[in-house]
């Protein structure tokens, strides 16, 4: 086994989509572009190539770094690289930036050729099905008739379960992560809360704020700082910030005065300077909207059978955005519908942030379950 | 889980006398679930001979990833917390392979296991072996091939007999359709488990 190491420079390359692209909710996009990052080399057998999906807030630039930004890591670089557990001397690893995104794939930023002006509130509504689509033909560019492996974590992990769905015949093993079958009442009550921080901010002007000049920071800062208490667990809170002071003692006013105040403000201010807020609604409406077991009078493993693929689930202990009850009825809509699945759950004390971490077990369990992937 | 299972490592390990015998109980293309499947030698060994549809649960991390590499369907939890996220009759056998005596719930788990199973399997040491009994006058607990740790670092929680079991089997309305039984070298038993049998394994069902 090589040892671990990054891989390197990365390029993003673009590819441009004449071909209209049908969607769920009834639009169709007339045309689109689709940013992605690829590393390692397709085999002479074009069956070593591996997706990896991303969530909320993710993007095409899985791992490595830019030349010219070269502290802008990518955001699983902990698992893929030569000798990492997805082994890019092995496999053909391609992030790609999904629709809808603002990394450069078509989104609301992008200018819409019929107004020639940024799509804005007026980019229609996608789902998880329809990044999926798009992926598909992502996939038949570079010449990929069927995936090694497809993997995601959260809402990625919801693209992974639903190519298996989409594409049966296209993907040999979904490896989904700390993900569910659907959002719960809880996590849809999460996801309203931040949408409405957006769309209540002065700046958002109905979605189009692109010709006002402003970004509804304050929106998009609440709806980050929302997220982020939901990504950690209370352990991970209590150990990284317990009730620790500011400035030692108590002043008795609104500015910062717990450790814990500070670091959502950094995290949302940081998140508000690079994140597009149409792209922040859109994708919590597509986690929203992902329930594939509901063409099957929710019956999941109904909705399973058709699928081909090996599965791998994991979940993490203090998990509670995603919890491991939740895998667990993947897991078992699995077995009922007679598929391949190995499900972990991961000890872990940093909640649904576990699965971008670089934990022993989980990185063993995934290590294990590359491994033995044949190409 | 299971407290007497030396089968580590990746060669191919020689099958212990009580997994071959229940191979035996397994007709082709069954579901079957392997409750505590430890590295997976069983359900592979199931899977290459009588084309399984098995899946197998473990509480182990190491032995979990073990499983994976031996691309062994493998689901972790937690078998004292039962099989609630699997449905009645699912399964055409669940197994249960010296795993038993380190449980605490042990009505529930056979309960749970002859729901999702029409049968179920249960391999067990038999604490009423004769070297055992012989031990046991001498003023110690038994260590042996089928016990192999001493009282202080046992993981086994529950000691019981061949007779106790099939005691318990008649409070639970359950019956044993059959027995196997082999001695402390590995050899068959024909008569009389209670006393000659070091290791004896049950195919159990729900009395009609």
């Amino acid at each position: 086994m090589t040892h671990p190491r990054s891989v390197g420079f990365v390029e993003a390359q673009k590819a441009h989509f004449d071909e209209p692209l049908p969607l769920k909710a009834g639009r169709v996009l007339p045309q689109y572009d689709l940013v992605y990052e690829t590393y390692g080399t397709l085999n002479a057998a074009r069956n070593n190539a591996v997706l990896v999906c991303h969530a909320l807030s993710g993007s095409h630039h899985v791992a490595g770094v830019y030349r010219d930004d070269p502290h802008n890591v990518g955001w699983w670089d902990n698992l893929v690289g030569p000798g990492k557990p997805l082994d890019t001397e092995k496999f053909f690893v391609i992030g790609v930036n999904n629709l809808g995104g603002c990394f450069g794939s078509t989104g609301p930023v992008s200018i819409n050729p019929v107004t020639g002006r940024p799509w804005g509130a007026d980019f229609p509504f996608v789902t998880v099905e329809d990044w999926v689509n798009a992926q598909a033909r992502l996939a038949d560019r570079l010449g990929i008739e069927r995936f090694a492996a497809v993997i995601g974590g959260s809402l990625g992990g919801m693209q992974a379960l639903s190519w298996s769905l989409q594409y049966p015949e296209r993907v040999r093993h979904v490896l989904a992560i700390a993900t569910a079958p659907k959002l719960s009442a809880q996590n849809i009550a999460f996801n309203e809360v931040a949408r409405q921080a957006i769309l209540s901010d002065p700046d958002f002007h109905g979605g189009n704020y692109y010709e006002h000049g402003v970004v509804p920071k304050q929106g998009l800062r609440l709806a980050r700082m929302i997220g982020h208490i939901t990504y950690l667990s209370d352990d991970a809170m209590a150990e990284k910030f317990g009730r620790a002071l500011r400035h030692g003692i108590m002043r008795y006013s609104y500015d910062i005065e717990f450790e814990i105040e500070s670091y959502l403000r950094y995290q949302g201010d940081k998140f508000a300077r690079f994140f597009d807020a149409n792209t922040y609604l859109l994708t919590t409406r597509a986690l929203d909207y992902y329930d594939p077991a509901a063409d099957y009078g929710g019956d999941l493993a109904a909705a399973f059978a058709r699928a081909e693929a090996a599965f791998l689930v994991v979940a993490f202990t203090t998990d509670w955005r995603f919890s491991p009850a939740r895998s667990r009825e993947i897991v078992s809509a699995l077995v009922h519908s007679e598929k391949d699945v190995c499900y972990a759950e991961i000890d872990s004390k940093a909640g649904h942030d576990s699965f971008l971490l670089e934990h022993p077990r989980y990185h063993a369990v995934l290590r294990a379950y590359f491994n033995r992937i044949e190409v | 889980m299971a407290t007497s299972d030396r089968e580590h490592g990746r060669r191919a390990p020689t099958l212990r006398p009580d997994l071959v015998a229940l191979t035996e109980w397994i007709a082709p293309g069954e579901r079957v679930l392997d409750l505590g499947c430890g590295d997976g030698v069983l359900l592979r060994h199931l899977i290459d001979t009588k084309g399984v549809v098995g899946y197998g649960i473990e509480n182990d991390p190491a032995r979990i990833v073990a499983c994976i590499e031996r691309g062994i369907n493998v689901i972790q939890s937690d078998l004292d917390e039962g099989l609630a996220d699997l449905q009645d009759g699912h399964f055409d056998h669940v197994i249960m392979s010296q795993a038993l005596q380190a449980m605490h719930n042990t009505q529930g788990i056979l309960q749970e296991m002859l729901r999702v199973g029409h049968e179920a399997i249960v391999s067990f040491p038999n604490f009423a072996f004769w070297k055992h009994r012989k031990s046991i006058l001498e003023g110690h607990m038994p260590v042996s091939e089928s016990l192999p740790h001493q009282w202080f670092n046992t993981p086994n929680v529950r000691f019981f007999t061949v007779a106790d079991f099939t005691t318990l089997c008649g409070l639970l309305d359950i019956e044993v359709r059959e027995w196997r039984g082999f001695d402390d070298q590995g050899r068959p038993v024909q008569e009389d488990l209670n006393f000659l049998a070091a290791l004896a394994i049950a195919r159990i069902g729900r009395r009609a």
